[in-house]
């Protein structure tokens, strides 16, 4: 099937229909063997038992930036081929990358608590995630603000492409004012090199989110066709009762 | 499985990462509930699209 | 080049004229000023201290303020349309607008700034410091802010929406404006690295703001 045919929003309908089952089964399936795998890891030297939150933590900051890096390949879509798929895949990205990016923000808190001793240092990485949150609330306003969602959808692109330019800047800036302020004493998070015992529950568990953000993504895609196709019936059905 | 000092930590951790999944899951299948009832309302209605193989954007 | 002169002297006659947002901006960055040390006690060491930082907060602010206005007003008399119809090139023109919009505002800015560093008690050097830094710094924040006001005329309800987007993307700015500023009034960092790094943010930010907000425009409005 090529991307062509995927322009139909009916066969795409049918595909996603299809498709969502087995994808939801392997997400679950990927889930169950990264928690038991996850659950008997060895407890790191330093961290404890601490080091477990990092199998929640790191695959959701891996998939917080993946979902900006979909909606800017959905953004060239809108912009340069006009493909009819392309808005509908970045709008759907945005709520599940948020939510992703919160979840990094929120175990990092959980994890900072009992290793620095507060909820939240500016430390320069979850930083970067806060500045990537904030910029996904944003786009969340700019699509809340759009009366025309055609118009709305090409707004958004072109923001999510300036963010796809800034966030490397705002990443270098940060870890650059991270340095000039440095605290003492901070353990940083994900060690160079890890050692595979705990390096093998962690890749599982990020093919686990993979699965999971990619079955939300294709649920919440069907979402917005449909919710597209009520909004031309009632636009027709407003017509008619002028006519 | 020994937890150690921190378990209340590691629990709220795992229990944060659930709710967030159990939110996002109800959050995708309420909204594909609402849409097509809102559809099959309107088409029981007789309201059809002009083409039913092209969508208007 | 004819063209984009005569928008240039629009623009700037139209910000100074009655109506015009010119001056604003800087009596904003005078009231933030003043406000500050109600906030934070008359501690003339604290003041001195955080007064670079609090300098550059407010410009950004500031900067903010007339944003909305860069092409709403066009659009809603109808002159945006033929600045998109005209020879010029939209992103041209749309800088020819922003230098418009940088001289009457941003400048006044820069100009005040060394006098707002004497309320909030810093050495005379400092001060000239602050003022170049923002000198250097302020075209990124009117070039960053385009695309926001770009974005938000063609939402047509996007005012408020404006510095939501924005703001977030300032970070560098402030990041090297302040750094630079603090490293050639109290060191250890030497004054250049931050400082060019901020020159270079905001030569970036001129090529990136006009074309991004072109395409927002012609996208947006078709």
């Amino acid at each position: 099937m090529a991307l062509i045919d995927l322009a139909n929003p009916s066969r795409f309908l049918a595909l996603a229909g299809r498709a969502l089952p087995w994808l939801a089964f392997a997400t679950a399936l990927a889930f169950g063997v990264g928690l038991v795998m996850a659950f008997n890891a060895p407890d790191d030297y330093q961290q404890g038992a601490t080091v477990k939150i990092m199998f929640l933590h790191v695959p959701a900051a891996w998939l917080g930036m993946f979902g900006w890096t979909l909606m800017s390949l959905s953004a060239f879509g809108t912009l340069v081929w006009r493909h009819p798929l392309a808005d509908v895949a970045a709008k759907a990205a945005v709520p599940i990358g948020a939510a992703f990016t919160l979840l990094c923000l929120v175990t990092g808190s959980l994890w900072g608590r009992p290793m620095w001793g507060t909820s939240w240092v500016w430390d320069a990485r979850l930083t970067s995630v806060l500045v990537l949150f904030l910029m996904y609330l944003g786009v969340m306003a700019l699509y809340r603000t759009a009366e025309d969602p055609a118009r709305g959808a090409r707004a958004a692109a072109i923001l999510t492409l300036v963010g796809a330019i800034n966030l490397p800047i705002i990443k270098f800036s940060v870890d650059w004012w991270n340095t000039l302020h440095q605290p003492a004493s901070v353990i940083r998070l994900g060690a160079p090199a890890i050692h595979p015992a705990i390096l093998t529950p962690l890749l599982v568990m990020a093919l686990a989110f993979l699965l999971l953000f990619l079955t939300l993504h294709l649920a919440a895609m069907r979402n917005e066709i449909l919710r597209r196709r009520v909004r031309t019936l009632r636009l027709i059905q407003a017509d008619e009762s002028h006519a | 499985m020994n937890l150690g000092a921190h378990a209340g930590f590691i629990v709220a951790a795992y229990a944060a990462a659930a709710a967030m999944v159990g939110v996002l899951i109800l959050w995708v299948a309420l909204d594909y509930r609402a849409q097509r009832r809102s559809l099959d309302e309107l088409e029981q209605r007789g309201i059809t699209r002009r083409s039913q193989t092209k969508e208007t954007p | 080049m004819k063209e984009l002169a005569a928008l240039l002297m629009r623009d700037i006659k139209l910000a100074v004229r009655a109506g015009g947002g010119a001056l604003i901006g800087a009596l904003f960055f005078l009231i933030v000023a003043t406000l500050l040390p109600f906030a934070i006690g008359p501690d003339l060491a604290l003041l001195a201290r955080i007064g670079p930082a609090m300098l550059w907060i407010g410009a950004l602010l500031a900067s903010l303020l007339a944003l909305d206005r860069l092409f709403a007003t066009d659009y809603e008399d109808g002159s945006l349309d033929l600045i998109m119809m005209g020879r010029a090139p939209l992103e041209f023109a749309i800088l020819a607008k922003a230098l418009a919009h940088w001289l009457t505002t941003a400048l006044p800015l820069v100009v005040v700034a060394p006098l707002l560093g004497l309320l909030l008690n810093m050495e005379f050097q400092s001060m000239t410091f602050v003022a170049l830094t923002l000198l250097a710094g302020t075209p990124a924040l009117t070039c960053i802010g385009l695309i926001g006001a770009a974005l938000a005329v063609t939402l047509r309800r996007g005012g408020l929406l404006l510095a939501v987007l924005v703001l977030p993307l300032t970070i560098p700015v402030l990041i090297f404006g302040v750094a630079a500023s603090n490293a050639a009034i109290a060191g250890p960092v030497p004054f250049g690295p931050p400082f060019t790094i901020l020159c270079a943010l905001s030569l970036a930010s001129i090529v990136i703001g006009p074309f991004a907000a072109a395409a927002a425009l012609r996208h947006g409005l078709e």
